[in-house]
């Protein structure tokens, strides 16, 4: 029987790992880790200043992610709010959809869920696919999404820095949006843990006081 | 006290009588296996599903514009509302495993034979009607293969000559999947399909406890009685089998919580990445596929691709897949067998079980493809499907024919345990 539990616990775990990593071919692999709070809170930083004036999180809100992130309030009001904003409000994007249209020729998406849509190695690999295109509006075009009407964001950042400092903010971003389509991975394994060793224990009990019931049926 | 009040309540209500004859003097078979777990666990899943399903109605709002926004309020604003969330989405995909399960076990020990057939028939309406409030619990997010797989599945009943169209629309209550077929699905999915549910599982007891339980050797223990006129291989039901359905209940919990907390989405099998993104009606998912449990039959759906007798390809289809359930409520009388138990029949009954086994989860598996690629080895999956789709029907259709043919081996008086 402890074997059968092992059994299952390596499986849900092995479809999770496998699950994580996406598992589409075609993509470049990005290394998920919610545990890090340096890189989720550097995420986060980066996310406001490059993307949230375009991209909604509008499911986020600033308080929940300043809680899980352990970002200090003082610094949530200085760095993301805006002056009208409250720490309560979900973090959508300010630009009307009307002015969306005149400037990109669409709306910019919501990306609270797009980790789980489309998955984490999706966005690695878009956010890293981008190149010079001078028949594009923008002057930019991506290999993953063919005309993309985004423009490459971060071009300025990958110029100034080095190969490995760059990688290290689109990691960042990634594992933040990993975050935000579902911020409660960041304690449901460590629950969930606890609930299977508590139903284990139950299951253990339910064993022996079964064969103590049974012993005298032959 | 505690006597008097029992006397109190028995002569006004049957209370101990009740408890008697169907738990505590209610005989069953005492070497039930591996395979007599499901039943109970059906139960357990169907008040798991009820329970959390009442926490999610509490905050969900059936409305186009906020259906989708109240299911991420649910993940993200409500105190454990992710739990219920998972619990319900893993708790729908497990009720099918646990079904499949118990109906498998109903062929192997030939469970649906006399004087079972009303058991068994009245099981598979539970089993419809579980299909359909798995298919109505999945618009409900009104996510984007929410939304393509109900305008898909709806427009099946299109199909149907001269009322087909009417009919698809008077389910959708509009021309197309709207607001209205979500809050009308909403009723059903929280009202009209559990009520149905209920009491047809409690019409199932009844027919259960009136029949007995078949047991995996497919005799009657109640040919064989001591003196006191209880069956010699049968045992009462509670405390015997009440505490090892504890144990079943722990094993299955384990796996339960296990992909509740850990791996909620299955890989996409239990929750669909497409899913994750809004309805919207003018941007179709690559591929709409219903969730794995009904996938067998959509499989059927599409293998049929020839016009046939003047009718089209898709008709056909429809009706082949009506009638892949239909033929499970005939097995009473498509099987000839002298014998209920597998464990008692020769090679060509259990050559065509196993042969319908892998073909049905074939065409499961294949029902989740794009049928013109090819996945497994030689074919394409529409051609596979065709193939697994001959012999899904032949293991009925020939039934009548190999299960009377077959050779038996002498089945004992007493249960045995194996």
């Amino acid at each position: 029987m402890i074997r059968f539990m092992l059994t299952t616990l390596t499986f849900a775990f092995a479809v999770n790992v496998y699950a994580a990593s996406g598992g589409d071919e075609n993509l470049d692999s990005v290394f998920i880790n919610l545990d890090d709070r340096k890189s989720l809170q550097n995420g986060a930083a980066a996310f406001a200043n490059y993307c949230l004036s375009c991209h909604g999180i509008k499911f986020m809100r600033y308080n929940r992610m300043a809680l899980d992130l352990g970002i200090s309030e003082e610094i949530l009001r200085e760095n993301f709010l805006q002056s009208t904003q409250k720490p309560g409000d979900l973090m959508t994007v300010n630009m009307s959809e009307e002015d969306a249209k005149r400037w990109f020729g669409t709306v910019p998406p919501d990306l609270s869920l797009t980790a789980r849509s489309r998955g984490a190695d999706w966005i690695y690999t878009f956010l890293r696919s981008f190149y010079a295109d001078e028949k594009s509006v923008t002057g930019w075009n991506n290999e993953l999404f063919a005309d993309v009407a985004m423009p490459h964001v971060l071009y300025q950042q990958q110029d100034s820095m080095s190969d490995e400092q760059y990688e290290q903010v689109v990691r960042n971003l990634v594992n933040f949006l990993v975050y935000v389509a579902e911020p409660v991975k960041l304690v449901r394994y460590g629950i969930g843990i606890w609930v299977m060793i508590f139903v284990g224990v139950f299951t253990i009990l339910a064993y022996y006081l079964k064969k103590e019931y049974w012993k005298d049926i032959h | 006290m505690i006597a008097k009040l029992r006397l109190w309540i028995d002569q006004r209500y049957p209370m101990t009588k009740v408890w008697e004859e169907h738990l505590s003097k209610y005989y069953a078979p005492k070497n039930f296996n591996f395979w007599y777990f499901f039943g109970s666990l059906a139960v357990v899943v169907l008040v798991i599903q009820i329970i959390t399903g009442i926490f999610l109605t509490m905050h969900y709002k059936p409305d186009t514009e906020m259906a989708f926004a109240s299911v991420e309020h649910i993940m993200r604003d409500v105190s454990w509302g992710w739990l219920m969330r998972y619990m319900h989405s893993t708790g729908a995909s497990l009720f099918f495993v646990v079904i499949y399960l118990h109906m498998f076990r109903g062929l192997l020990y030939g469970s649906y034979h006399k004087p079972r057939e009303l058991l068994w028939i009245i099981g598979m309406i539970i089993y419809l009607a579980l299909m359909a409030e798995s298919f109505f619990g999945y618009l409900l997010p009104w996510g984007n293969m929410s939304y393509w797989g109900a305008q898909v599945i709806i427009s099946l009943f299109a199909a149907i000559p001269f009322i087909g169209e009417g009919l698809a629309e008077w389910i959708r209550g509009d021309f197309v999947v709207s607001d209205a077929t979500l809050t009308r699905f909403f009723a059903f999915h929280v009202i009209l399909v559990p009520l149905l549910i209920l009491g047809l599982v409690f019409v199932h007891l009844v027919a259960l406890h009136h029949t007995g339980s078949n047991n995996p050797d497919g005799i009657e223990i109640k040919k064989q009685k001591d003196e006191k006129g209880r069956p010699k291989d049968g045992i009462p039901f509670h405390p015997y089998y009440t505490v090892k359905d504890l144990f079943g209940v722990g094993i299955f919990l384990l796996i339960f919580f296990g992909i509740s907390f850990i791996a909620p989405e299955m890989d996409g099998w239990f929750l669909e990445r497409a899913n994750f993104e809004p309805a919207n009606a003018l941007q179709t998912p690559p591929d709409i596929i219903p969730l794995w449990y009904l996938t067998p039959y959509y499989s059927i759906l599409r293998a049929v691709t020839y016009p046939l007798f003047g009718v089209d390809a898709k008709l056909w289809g429809v009706l082949s897949m009506g009638l892949a359930i239909l033929l499970f409520f005939l097995l009473p009388w498509l099987d000839r067998s002298p014998v209920r138990s597998i464990r008692y029949r020769g090679w060509m009954f259990k050559t065509a079980l196993a042969i319908f086994s892998i073909a049905f989860v074939l065409l499961g598996y294949l029902g989740t493809k794009n049928p013109q690629a090819v996945d497994l080895i030689l074919f394409t999956n529409v051609r596979w499907a065709q193939i697994c789709y001959f012999l899904y029907f032949a293991f009925f259709l020939l039934m009548p024919i190999y299960s009377k043919l077959d050779s038996t081996k002498p089945v004992p008086d007493r249960v045995t345990f194996k």
